[in-house]
């Protein structure tokens, strides 16, 4: 039985869309369902590694209904087989529950879409930022946050030699 | 104050007051790049590592949402400066697959060279500088002398030594001669010796096997759970190479083996990365036996590509077309969807996530970095061991601080 199949067959009132793109395999999902979808394809579907976490800000891109969507790859390492797994979070306080309790690999990559997206996880042992300092206070890779920065930097506290 | 007795009784206050806490880096020569630790020590065991990272954080992603994809090549190859050419070879492989095409065959076959000589460029400075780290000085000089030695092959064929921004979308920079070829088995020449060189030194030398074996060990189901890949995962046991698994550019016609131990220690991964040495050796060998005539980037009618020079300089329409494809306001249609692709790097699975947006440019130029996800890895490998092994371990994952950064 096919990945699909088994998914359909688990989840059978739940809006799951199918979708192909050159080889890769696409589900998406509701975010309420997450967790449950997840963990069944990690026990039944043989799921075992979490090969990427990543967030994208659809603020800008042409008719996106969703503000987030949160992107897992997943990969099973004894048939190779991948699937791309994607839900939709909204503003305000977007939020996921995380997925640390199945694979150790979301621990960083969870840190790292909060440090850049701001949607915080759920459960999540250790959720602070990574990437940026502590005191920044703004989410970089969100599309309302130029390029150029918000200049931030200027504000930063120097310390000089004499005050070390 | 002179020092009192009492104080010893101090000493031996409960609560693990007695515990150290030792600042490593993040301007540490041991860690090669720009990376910190907090290390909690107890005597000179490691009880915690605490790995702060963020210092070479530069927006790269972010950087991607604003360059086009031709543009953006010459920040992926900043991201792993080990093996600029792979990360080169990857995004622009996974562009093309969003993009939906298919390189010539020469393009295949210069590209598996280029990624194989990546793959001796890294595992060359990794085994060089591990032995550099744990005290052997020699067989780093005779690893950095072979490094300079692809440096001066990377630069024929890109003008290039170091961010050799060489891959195009649809194909490379400039079409590479029979005198590039010939320097390669040159090279291949002079490099076998200096890898047997490198085994006599450090593979059955006492103080390197101690140094390393049984140390910053991970098991085959950590690698998987933790998303570990490359040469640390199947130093762990666990059979997966995208070359074989999921095959790309050339890989599908070439005979080569996937290296692999069982014991997951750092010596394990020295031993992989040095067969894996001898296997691109094979590889690139085929290719060049094998490399096709032909032209080495796609046809310029798809507009994806500039034509060729004397077209431009000669005829308007190519001079157009030139125009068209360089200029970013103008650029070509593709498709709007998002597309995951990943290639093995040196280090593990390189993989791109990318958004198109119907311009060329992503809307999203996610990469998942090998590095990042192997460097979360380490607090849990170096517990219980002795201070004096952490440069081992760090070593040993190979972290590039700029790709953990980005």
């Amino acid at each position: 039985m096919s990945t699909a199949e088994a998914l359909k067959a688990k989840f059978p009132e739940d809006e799951l869309v199918f979708s192909e793109f050159r080889d890769n395999h696409r589900v998406a999902v509701p975010a309420t369902k997450l967790m449950p979808i997840l963990s069944m394809l990690k026990s039944d579907c043989g799921f075992d590694m979490l090969a990427e976490l990543t967030a994208v800000d659809y603020l800008e891109y042409e008719g996106a209904t969703d503000r987030f969507g949160v992107v897992y790859v997943l990969l099973n390492n004894t048939s190779g087989e991948r699937l791309i797994l994607k839900t939709f979070v909204n503003d305000p306080s977007p939020s996921l529950p995380s997925v640390y309790s199945l694979w150790k690999s979301a621990d960083w990559l969870e840190r790292e879409v909060y440090d850049m997206f701001g949607i915080t996880f759920v459960g999540h042992p250790d959720l602070r930022r990574i990437l940026m300092p502590d005191e920044f206070t703004a989410f970089p890779l969100r599309k309302d946050y130029p390029l150029k920065g918000r200049g931030e930097r200027h504000n930063f506290p120097i310390v000089t030699r004499a005050d070390s | 104050m002179p020092f009192e007795v009492s104080d010893l009784a101090e000493m031996d206050a409960p609560e693990k007051e007695y515990l150290w806490t030792l600042n490593f880096g993040p301007q540490h020569p041991a860690t090669h790049t720009t990376l910190r630790l907090i290390l909690t020590l107890d005597g000179e065991t490691v009880i915690n590592a605490l790995p702060h990272i963020g210092y070479l954080h530069s927006g790269f992603e972010k950087l991607g949402e604003h360059l086009d994809f031709n543009q953006y090549v010459t920040i992926v190859d900043r991201m792993n400066y080990i093996s600029p050419l792979a990360n080169e070879i990857s995004w622009h492989h996974a562009v093309e697959k969003l993009l939906g095409i298919e390189i010539t065959p020469r393009c295949k076959y210069l590209r598996t060279i280029l990624a194989e000589i990546m793959r001796l460029h890294d595992h060359l400075l990794n085994v060089g500088t591990t032995g550099l780290d744990l005290g052997a000085f020699t067989a780093f000089l005779y690893a950095f002398y072979q490094r300079e030695k692809i440096y001066d092959i990377v630069e024929s064929a890109s003008g290039q030594r170091f961010h050799t921004s060489y891959t195009r979308v649809g194909g490379v920079m400039f079409d590479v001669n029979k005198a590039w070829v010939e320097k390669i088995r040159d090279f291949l020449k002079g490099f076998m010796p200096v890898h047997a060189e490198v085994h006599r030194l450090l593979t059955r030398n006492r103080i390197f096997i101690d140094r390393l074996k049984g140390v910053g060990y991970l098991s085959g189901e950590d690698c998987i759970n933790m998303g570990v890949t490359g040469p640390l995962a199947r130093a762990s046991g666990v059979l997966r190479d995208l070359r074989k698994d999921e095959p790309y550019l050339a890989y599908p016609d070439l005979d080569f083996k996937v290296v692999a131990a069982k014991d997951g220690d750092c010596y394990a991964r020295y031993l992989v990365r040095m067969q894996e040495m001898l296997e691109s050796v094979k590889i690139i060998e085929q290719c060049l036996d094998n490399i096709p005539e032909g032209p080495v980037n796609i046809d310029a009618q798809t507009h994806i590509v500039p034509p060729a020079k004397p077209s431009v300089y000669r005829s308007i329409e190519g001079l157009i077309q030139h125009f068209e494809v360089m200029m970013p306001n103008r650029g070509y249609e593709t498709p709007r969807e998002e597309i995951y692709a990943a290639t093995e790097s040196p280090n593990g699975e390189l993989g791109y996530y990318i958004v198109g947006d119907g311009s060329p440019r992503s809307y999203r130029a996610r990469t998942r970095p090998p590095s990042y996800i192997h460097f979360a890895v380490f607090p849990q490998i170096i517990k219980g061991h002795q201070l004096s092994d952490v440069v081992a371990v760090l070593g040993s994952l190979n972290i590039i601080a700029a790709e953990l950064d980005r």
